[in-house]
């Protein structure tokens, strides 16, 4: 006898067989809306949720961005916004100075992380007490650990922890916050010592799932502590570092907090301004919450930009 | 209840939940304007908070005898923190539309809460019969708070800008209390031996952040002979000698004489904080930035005195006046209105009430006797009952302000825009503070393109 199917109701291999009938019903919305009745229940939840905090506010930001309200009065200005806030001389060096932090923030918030995994994950005892050493920056709110940094750490006058350090070293001091040039090297450090305590917990997790064979095959060869790293350690994580450098990316290029906290906003001569700050700014100290919206939509384009390489190295992984 | 079954139900329920919480959320204020009994409902801001018990007593007494004296009127409080308006917290209750009925602001936000849509027009209510002294309430404030004739705040502060000094540290430096600088020039001398002190004191502080640099460096600038913006307002106009005299003189005592202190970068807090740890000898600010000093930076009232701010060679030709007021949230009934004008009258215009109540704030040391809130009109009969209560009840040596009232310099207001213009400045005050080879043409062009683009975008 020959054996026919219903298109869409072919058995994959493997598959055990629907207990609904096939038919013309199998298809409908309603039929699938009930067939999954939980999952959706639980979907609308956070659909709302999303909805509510996340697309509409994006959405609304994208319309008030081609708009201009004045007296209330809301009317259309096209491209008049963005235009305005590229003529801004703050809005190239917020950007120089985000890319810039970016830049730092991924050579040292990211090789010191996994330096710190590696020798932790080299320790055979009291891992656990260092770890949590290793996390409790974390723990402190981003606040109260800034201003140990402002009025402690980075005070310029002689009295300040790091230039008394720098001082009994006989090494010259710095003006910190209040120099152009160092304003972002002292940001990137606050800021890696804030953060880095999660990273070092995600790549000693990746760390310890190499199996630890090929470290032994490795010894084996007479490969030393580098040649280990950099032949077993960093390809077997290469997939976690690649992850976490795009997020990394994602994460700093929006600082905020750092600026506002260490520099009192945008810093000397605008050398603490972030792109994130500058839409703060514009929103709410310059009366202009339509150019913050424009500069908020041109930063959600540079962003998706690196998410879309994020999103496609987690596919691969996947 | 199979599994199946109880996790639908549960899903439902939890859908149901969510529903009901965000209907929750979305439910209005049940303030209805007037209620059965056909009592007049209104918010206010700015009650202190629970940390200023005296402060937050006096307010909730006066909300009590109001509504006694006025028994149709209901008075709902509201505390929007210390700072009864921090840019930022005020920007977003504007553009929230969550403001009171009757919300407090600042001469400068005039501009902003006309383009949030949220002002009302209150000029037909504003009268006599609503604030008793209206007609003694100088009309230079009225003018800050209106716009094409029309009036959106009734004004409750004023001040104007002096120069602030500490008398214990101008002592120790060798110092005239009695004669503190009257020129910028003797501002760098008096700097240059306070600073000498050591400790980390400064002898002369500036702001430069959070909005706090470009409002000095307007004041800064009147007393040079200068102006913000051209009269029509539609251009900057400090790129000029007098704004780079002004920033010569910070960079001169900054790095020339290094008597400013390590620490720049100062928003408000900063420098009073430091000023109430002994450690500012000069700096220039309103009357009750000493009340701050001693309420807020546990400084003492005596150390502090007040001179007039100094101009370049001779008397300042001009000083920074400023002040508060409180708006009408659009949409008040007209009863909301007037109920909203009768309470900022008796706790805000009203000699011996309220903020006048100096028989009250005595004994509670709070200041009496500051030069200060300067609301009523010279020779009108509110300022003269003002004057005799504050002089009967003064608690603050008056002869430390005696040299500022007696040496009055022409007040001039803020620029249009003022808080927009302020954060551009900031860039130019941090530049000349922390830079020592600080181009001034350049820091006061940038500023000037950045007003200008400003200003034109707003026309």
């Amino acid at each position: 006898m020959a054996i026919t199917t219903v298109p869409g109701t072919r058995r994959e291999p493997g598959r055990p067989a629907s207990p609904y009938p096939a038919g013309p019903q199998r298809t409908s919305l309603g039929r699938k809306v009930r067939d999954n009745l939980t999952g959706h229940a639980f979907l609308i939840g956070a659909v709302i949720c999303f909805g509510f905090f996340s697309w509409y506010p994006m959405i609304r930001g994208v319309v008030m961005s081609f708009q201009r309200t004045r007296r209330g009065v809301t009317t259309w200005v096209g491209w008049d916004n963005y235009d305005r806030i590229i003529g801004d001389p703050s809005f190239w060096a917020a950007w120089k100075n985000t890319f810039y932090f970016t830049v730092l923030a991924l050579v040292l918030g990211y090789a010191v992380p996994f330096f710190v995994a590696i020798l932790l994950n080299e320790f055979r005892h009291a891992q656990g007490y260092l770890r949590i050493l290793v996390y409790l920056p974390v723990m402190l709110p981003p606040a109260s650990a800034l201003f140990l940094f402002k009025f402690y750490g980075y005070d310029p006058s002689d009295a300040g922890l790091f230039n008394s350090i720098l001082k009994a070293l006989h090494l010259p001091t710095s003006q910190w916050m209040q120099s152009p040039e160092m304003t972002m090297p002292a940001m990137v450090i606050a800021s890696t010592w804030m953060n880095m305590g999660g990273a070092v917990l995600i790549y000693l997790a990746a760390l310890q799932n190499i199996p630890g064979e090929l470290y032994e095959a490795a010894e084996l060869d007479g490969a030393g502590i580098w040649r280990r790293i950099r032949n077993v350690t960093i390809p077997q994580t290469r997939l976690i570092l690649a992850l976490l450098a795009m997020l990394q990316i994602v994460a700093t290029m929006q600082f905020f907090i750092e600026p506002l906290i260490l520099a009192n906003g945008t810093g000397a001569e605008d050398s603490a301004t972030s792109v994130a700050y500058l839409i703060y700014q514009h929103g709410f100290f310059q009366n202009d919450l339509n150019g913050a919206a424009a500069l908020g939509v041109i930063m959600l384009v540079v962003l998706a930009g690196f998410s879309a390489v994020y999103v496609r190295l987690s596919s691969k992984q996947d | 209840m199979s599994v199946p079954q109880y996790r639908k139900a549960a899903a439902l329920a939890l859908v149901a939940g969510l529903g009901l919480s965000l209907a929750a959320c979305s439910t209005k204020s049940d303030d209805a304007p007037n209620d059965a009994s056909g009592k007049v409902t209104i918010t206010v801001d700015c009650q202190p908070v629970g940390s200023q018990k005296e402060l937050l007593k006096n307010w909730n007494d006066d909300v009590v005898e109001f509504q006694r004296q006025n028994p149709n009127i209901v008075i709902k409080s509201v505390s929007v923190g210390e700072q009864c308006n921090n840019p930022p917290d005020f920007t977003a209750r504007l553009a929230g539309g969550t403001v009171t009925d009757v919300f407090y602001g600042y001469m400068t936000d005039l501009q902003q809460v006309l383009d949030s849509g949220q002002a009302m027009d209150i000029t037909e209510f504003a009268n006599k019969d609503t604030v008793p002294t209206w007609d003694s309430v100088d009309p230079a404030l009225k003018e800050v708070f209106s716009d094409g004739g029309k009036l959106y705040a009734a004004p409750v502060k004023n001040y104007s800008m002096g120069l602030v000094y500490n008398k214990v540290l101008f002592q120790q430096a060798g110092l005239d209390v009695n004669s503190p600088p009257k020129t910028w020039v003797e501002v760098r001398d008096a700097a240059k031996k306070i600073s000498a002190l050591g400790k980390g004191i400064a002898g002369y502080s500036e702001y430069s952040a959070g909005n706090t640099g470009g409002w000095h460096f307007t004041s800064l600038l009147y007393s040079q002979g200068g102006q913000m913006l051209t009269a029509d307002g539609k251009k900057a106009d400090f790129n000029n000698a007098t704004g780079k005299q002004v920033l010569q003189n910070l960079k001169d005592m900054r790095y020339g004489d290094k008597s400013m202190g390590d620490r720049q970068l100062l928003q408000w807090g900063d420098l009073l904080t430091n000023a109430g740890a002994g450690k500012v000898g000069m700096f220039i600010g309103a009357p009750d930035a000493t009340q701050a000093i001693v309420s807020q930076f546990r400084g003492k009232f005596q150390d502090w005195a007040m001179a007039p701010l100094p101009g370049q060679d001779g008397a300042a030709k001009g000083t920074l006046g400023g002040g508060e007021g409180y708006f009408f949230k659009k949409g008040l009934s007209p009863e909301q209105v007037k109920a909203g004008l009768k309470w900022i009258a008796y706790q805000k215009l009203t000699p011996g009430k309220g903020q006048f109540d100096y028989v009250r704030a005595k004994p509670q040391n709070y200041p009496v006797g500051l030069p200060q809130p300067l609301l009523f009109a010279n020779g009108s009969e509110a300022q003269k009952q003002e004057l005799e209560l504050r002089k009967a009840n003064a608690n603050v040596d008056t002869a430390n302000f005696a040299i500022f009232e007696a040496n009055p310099v022409p007040i001039k207001g803020e620029p249009r825009n003022a808080q927009a213009i302020y954060a551009v400045l900031d860039a130019a005050m941090s530049g000349v503070l922390t830079n020592p080879n600080a181009n001034i043409d350049a820091l006061l062009k940038t500023a000037e393109d950045k007003v200008n683009k400003l200003l034109a975008a707003e026309s």
